[in-house]
């Protein structure tokens, strides 16, 4: 698939098609949704095998599923403190969400779901939308003193709100472009030196031995965007808590 | 055990007193490598632009008053774009008291 014609096209892995033959042609079922149904059960396959043991010495599925619920926890905690709890749930269903679709995206033939702009503005706007709304819940229309610190003389007023108010709608940009930019360039240099692997090694008696230096980088590569799969869930989940925090307690 | 209690306390002063524990964490625990801290500031100054971009030009579209909004809304996005980088480097308030 990669190379056609001799030539590198790195971008038709992110293309869309229908799956699951005459259902997903219907109703535009593309594999992208199939990965993310796929993530999902997956979640709450280990949440439910991890819950439902209950062992004192806990096995390795256990193991992960409890050192996932803890990790999440503290960070929750850390971060919008202990009245923070209640936003537990939804931090933990966006970060297990975003892991298990950059960590799917990972393996051969499977495709990643947080390389599309939509997928992760649609994250963000989520967030922003809960962030925006637990504010509005906690604090009413005093919420709006969020976008004009105290204390700032008043006549630059008319300065500071515009400033705060895109300040604060950027959230939502600086959130989605973040994940969606690093999962495409991983995955594009995945493929440009998976690439240069199969151009190379066709140049005659030479081709092997030149062709194990790109497969080199890819080795190093693969284990840099496992890496980076999980640091971009963990950031857009710190994130997340981070905005509950300022919702929470303004300033 | 209010003896207990209390030694504790005391330990928990002195140690602060005498800087043994470490500061509270900034941003959490982002990524504190170069370029980590490159990448966000990027992305955080092209998020501010993108949407004071954005909010002028559909103003402008909407008010028909093309290019002025636009260009009052691109200084704004600026300006938020410089202070999202401020606030990537000021210290945040502790966010937990124990």
């Amino acid at each position: 698939m990669a190379v056609e014609g001799k030539t590198i096209d790195a971008l038709s892995q992110f293309e869309l098609s229908p799956v699951l033959g005459i259902f997903g042609d219907a109703v535009s079922f593309s594999q992208s949704n199939l990965f993310m149904v796929v993530a999902v059960a997956l979640t709450f396959y280990l949440m439910k095998a991890t819950a439902d043991r209950g062992e004192l010495v806990p096995g390795r599925l256990q193991a992960l599923g409890e050192s996932a619920y803890e990790f999440v926890a503290g960070m929750v905690r850390d971060q919008v403190g202990d009245d923070g709890r209640k936003y537990f749930p939804f931090v933990f269903s966006v970060f297990m969400f975003v892991l298990f679709g950059n960590m799917l995206g990972m393996l051969p033939y499977a495709f990643t779901f947080t390389s599309h702009i939509m997928v992760t503005l649609t994250l963000a706007l989520v967030v922003f939308v809960v962030v925006t709304g637990v504010a509005l819940s906690i604090h009413g229309m005093h919420f709006f003193s969020y976008f004009f610190p105290e204390g700032a003389p008043k006549w630059l007023a008319p300065i500071i709100i515009p400033v705060e108010v895109i300040s604060y709608f950027s959230r939502v940009v600086s959130l989605s472009v973040r994940l969606f930019a690093n999962m495409v360039a991983g995955h594009v240099m995945l493929k440009v030196f998976a690439t240069f692997v199969v151009l190379l090694g066709g140049l005659g008696a030479v081709g092997p031995f030149v062709a194990a230096m790109p497969l080199a980088v890819n080795i190093a590569l693969v284990g840099f965007e496992f890496l980076v799969a999980f640091l971009q869930a963990y950031v857009f989940a710190i994130l997340t808590s981070i905005y509950l925090h300022d919702a929470v307690h303004l300033h | 055990m209010n003896e207990r209690n209390g030694f504790e306390d005391r330990l928990r002063q002195a140690r602060a007193r005498e800087g043994l524990d470490k500061p509270p964490r900034g941003q959490g625990q982002l990524p504190q490598s170069p370029w980590g801290i490159g990448v966000r500031a990027g992305v955080e100054v092209f998020s501010a632009l993108v949407v004071g971009i954005g909010l002028g030009f559909l103003l402008d579209r909407w008010l028909g008053t093309w290019p002025w909004l636009f260009l009052v809304f691109f200084v704004m996005g600026s300006a938020a774009g410089v202070m999202n980088v401020y606030r990537l480097f000021s210290p945040r308030k502790r966010p937990r008291a124990q």
